[in-house]
């Protein structure tokens, strides 16, 4: 990388960390910068969060019911094999632009955190909640007590393995679909003018906005599973 | 109790069981493996009999199970809390009775099988109820903390049927006995 960044004029093949850098500092006051980022972010994130509740409630409710665990396993595994772009180009067709990155980043997250919270339910202690029924424990405490402690590591896991894949579909939505003031938009601008150093400063934003919400989100299920039972 | 039956399987674990528990300690005296723990399960409605019924059953229990069942990774205050919905003086007093604190502090996993038994039986003891069912509450007790405890059930379960799997009935020679097995 560094070899070909430094042949005279390589920046327009690959650019230097140093003029990526720059770049980003110079997008860095602009207002199209923070546009940008805040409607991707709250697209892609909101998706994931859509997506994240609708998975809890699908496999608390498939956790005890066997034909609808059945109804629902072709749908997440046709999902889970499908190609993203697939989609992207399905979706553009029903859906306008500005909603495809939240559709596509919820369709991603789905399968692995509904697969692991079913999971995890199903590994509920029986006896625990034998003792809840025998002492007439209501349902939040139940929920507190018993379901929370033991689902909360698997959701953690397929939150954080989810939160990479729903950042890395929803720009490629954005690429795609092209909606206006989005991280992808100007991805594809950058793609089109050869700004090498946009290409790779906006590739960097994606990083550090996917790192961020990861930490984010988890330093609140940590926090979640600190306060679970107690 | 009439004409209880219960199989697994094909095999009958309790065959046309009758029986009455009067308020106070009533003993379920067995050989292990003899339905002890299954008759406290149909009791505490876990399990449905084969055949038979169970009447005044749909009251109010609190169960010591052959397991602690508690919440390993919390407190013994969070484990009342849990159960109990909350933690009163008289929970306090009862906990230090059996020689445990109740700290918000340590998780129940670091503490000993015995004290984790005695939470167990303070959890059915203070929990509101019109019966109790015991399964071999005395595991992993000495003699000294078995007839604390022992001293501790004949006074806050006086007033309730109090149904006590056990195959030791020493210090209960004085209570109704129903035999199985």
């Amino acid at each position: 990388m560094a070899l070909a960044a430094a042949v005279p004029n390589g920046g327009l093949l690959l650019a230097s960390p140093l003029q990526a850098a720059l770049r980003l500092l110079e997008l860095l006051p602009s207002a199209g910068f923070w546009r940008a980022v805040g409607n991707s972010s709250l697209r892609i994130f909101g998706g994931f969060l859509f997506a994240c509740a609708l998975a809890v409630l699908l496999a608390a409710l498939a956790a005890g019911r066997r034909r609808f665990q059945d109804l629902l396993a072709p749908p997440v595994a046709a999902v889970k094999a499908t190609p993203v772009a697939s989609f992207i180009i399905l979706a553009l067709v029903w859906l306008e632009a500005g909603s495809l990155s939240f559709f596509i980043s919820a369709l991603m997250v789905f399968p692995p955190v509904y697969l692991n919270v079913l999971e995890g339910l199903r590994g509920t202690d029986r006896k625990l909640l034998e003792l809840a029924q025998v002492y007439r424990i209501p349902l939040g405490r139940r929920i507190r007590g018993i379901y929370l402690p033991q689902v909360l590591p698997y959701f953690r896991s397929a939150a954080s393995l989810a939160l990479g894949l729903c950042w890395k579909a929803g720009a490629a939505a954005e690429i795609i679909g092209l909606p206006a003031g989005t991280i992808g938009e100007r991805l594809y601008t950058a793609k089109v003018y050869l700004q090498t150093p946009d290409l790779f400063a906006w590739t960097a934003v994606i990083l550090m906005l996917s790192a961020a919400f990861e930490r984010l989100f988890i330093a609140v299920v940590d926090r979640l599973a600190g306060k679970a039972g107690s | 109790m009439e004409g209880l039956c219960k199989s697994y399987g094909g095999k009958p674990v309790l065959t046309n069981l009758n029986a009455v528990f009067p308020e106070g300690i009533t003993c379920i005296a067995a050989p292990s493996g003899t339905g002890k723990t299954t008759l406290l399960r149909l009791v505490l409605g876990l399990e449905r009999p084969d055949a038979g019924s169970i009447h005044g059953g749909n009251g109010r229990w609190a169960a010591v199970f052959q397991e602690n069942r508690l919440l390993e990774e919390v407190s013994a205050a969070a484990n009342l809390r849990f159960a109990l919905g909350g933690v009163s003086r008289e929970a306090g007093d009862v906990l230090t009775r059996l020689g445990l604190t109740l700290s918000d502090a340590e998780p129940v996993r670091t503490w000993s099988g015995g004290m984790k038994r005695r939470l167990a039986l303070a959890r059915a003891l203070l929990a509101p109820s019109e019966a109790l069912a015991l399964d071999e509450p005395f595991t992993g007790l000495d003699r000294e903390s078995r007839a604390f405890c022992l001293e501790l059930i004949r006074k806050m379960g006086g007033g309730k049927p109090v149904l006590l799997a056990t195959h030791d009935l020493t210090g209960l020679e004085d209570r109704p006995v129903v035999r199985l097995g």
